[in-house]
């Protein structure tokens, strides 16, 4: 049976060249990198290109592919595992690319006995790094059994994340890595619909009506803690920053909350605000414009 | 290897990590570590290289420099521009994404 998963993976025909496999999976690999592609479709597109230039790039390895298709390792005594690694989510799937495991494998023929940390992404929501939650962590850590082979083995831990943890920051859980070593966490934030997070600072955007804007006063805004009022200056500007200091993330130094003005209009004037609309253009002479000479 | 492991391992949130500390995390050598140094791509706290403390915004740098470099075959210089527009691009994102657009 024949396969071509691998040259669709690398969008190369099956008769290209071993440089034109290279280029095109370097070029797959630029532009679906974990880093710089974040996403589980990039993810997964940079996974399939690595598992194909695994295959792809070694003669011996595409002559058994080519001829045997996605089966070509399955008689060999000691299968190949790179493939069954995928979907091994709770690794920091950054991490996940050909060579991840190598030094594990090269070593596969005796039981390991060197400690080796591990690394782990979470993601985690706003509101559960703003007061602290506890995850449970999934995490495929690989085996040997007595026959030599490697196989995948699922391990939860419950993972008290504490209270005003900033994106990025690492947990250290000890003892918790292979073989003794070291389990670290980076921790993540899901995207959030309200807030947008920049380091321990969170924006929101705020709507405000003209005459809001234009009067000031009070309007309701929401917090991580709940809602609270905030007092617009007279004359706000589009876009102007309001500050709501220590409402920000609750980090050893705590953040702030920023208000971004946005002026809204109403979807559709009341014939009594077309009236008022129209005596404010009579009496208020204001040129918008004037900058850009007209 | 399969015998029970507690199920709440003690936790450490990581404040910073020294030069050695931070070689052993990115699984490398402190010559490279200096080099990211030397370009910018983290700055550490304190002067002299026997003190320095890598607070978590640059341990998260380091690592992801390190993995850009194995998988995309880049040197310092090419990471450290990466890591710089990879931020202003995702600045501009959050931003746009909280205008509506």
């Amino acid at each position: 049976m024949i396969d071509t998963a691998h040259y669709q993976a690398l969008g190369v025909p099956k008769d290209a060249s071993a440089d034109d496999i290279k280029r095109a999976y370097r070029k797959m690999a630029r532009k679906y990198h974990p880093d710089v592609n974040p996403g589980p479709e990039a993810d997964a597109k940079f996974k399939a290109a690595g598992a194909a230039y695994d295959v792809l790039s070694d003669p011996e390895k595409r002559a058994a592919y080519d001829r045997f298709g996605a089966d070509w390792d399955q008689p060999r005594p000691e299968p190949d595992q790179d493939s069954r690694w995928q979907g091994g989510f709770a690794f920091d799937e950054r991490d996940v690319n050909p060579d991840m495991f190598r030094a594990f494998f090269d070593q596969r023929g005796g039981p390991r006995a060197m400690r080796q940390d591990q690394h782990a992404r979470l993601e985690v929501a706003l509101e559960d790094a703003i007061r602290g939650a506890t995850r449970t962590l999934s995490l495929q850590v690989p085996q040997i059994d007595a026959s030599g082979h490697v196989t995948l083995q699922t391990r939860t831990i419950d993972l008290r994340v504490p209270k005003g943890i900033l994106p990025g920051q690492q947990l250290r859980l000890r003892g918790q890595g292979m073989d003794g070593g070291d389990l670290f966490v980076e921790i993540a934030f899901a995207p959030h619909p309200i807030y947008r997070v920049e380091g321990r600072d969170l924006y929101v955007a705020l709507p405000v009506t003209p005459w809001e804007a234009a009067l000031g006063g009070k309007v309701r805004m929401p917090t991580p803690t709940g809602p609270v009022d905030l007092n617009i200056p007279a004359d706000a500007r589009q876009g102007q920053k309001l500050r709501l200091r220590g409402r920000g993330l609750p980090a050893a130094q705590k953040g702030d909350l920023f208000a971004e003005l946005h002026i809204v209009n109403p979807p559709k004037l009341s014939p009594e605000a077309r009236a008022l609309y129209q005596r404010l253009a009579k009496e208020q002479p204001f040129n918008p414009r004037a900058n850009l000479g007209v | 290897m399969k015998k029970a492991k507690p199920r709440n391992p003690q936790v450490d949130l990581i404040e910073t990590l020294s030069l050695s500390e931070l070689t052993m995390f990115c699984d490398t050598n402190a010559e490279w570590v200096i080099t990211l140094v030397e370009h910018g791509v983290v700055n550490p706290i304190a002067r002299s290289a026997p003190e320095w403390e890598f607070t978590p915004a640059h341990i998260a740098r380091a690592r992801k420099a390190a993995r850009l470099m194995r998988d995309l075959g880049l040197n310092v210089a090419g990471v450290a521009l990466v890591l710089d527009l990879i931020e202003e691009r995702d600045a501009l994102a959050r931003k746009l994404a909280l205008m509506g657009a």
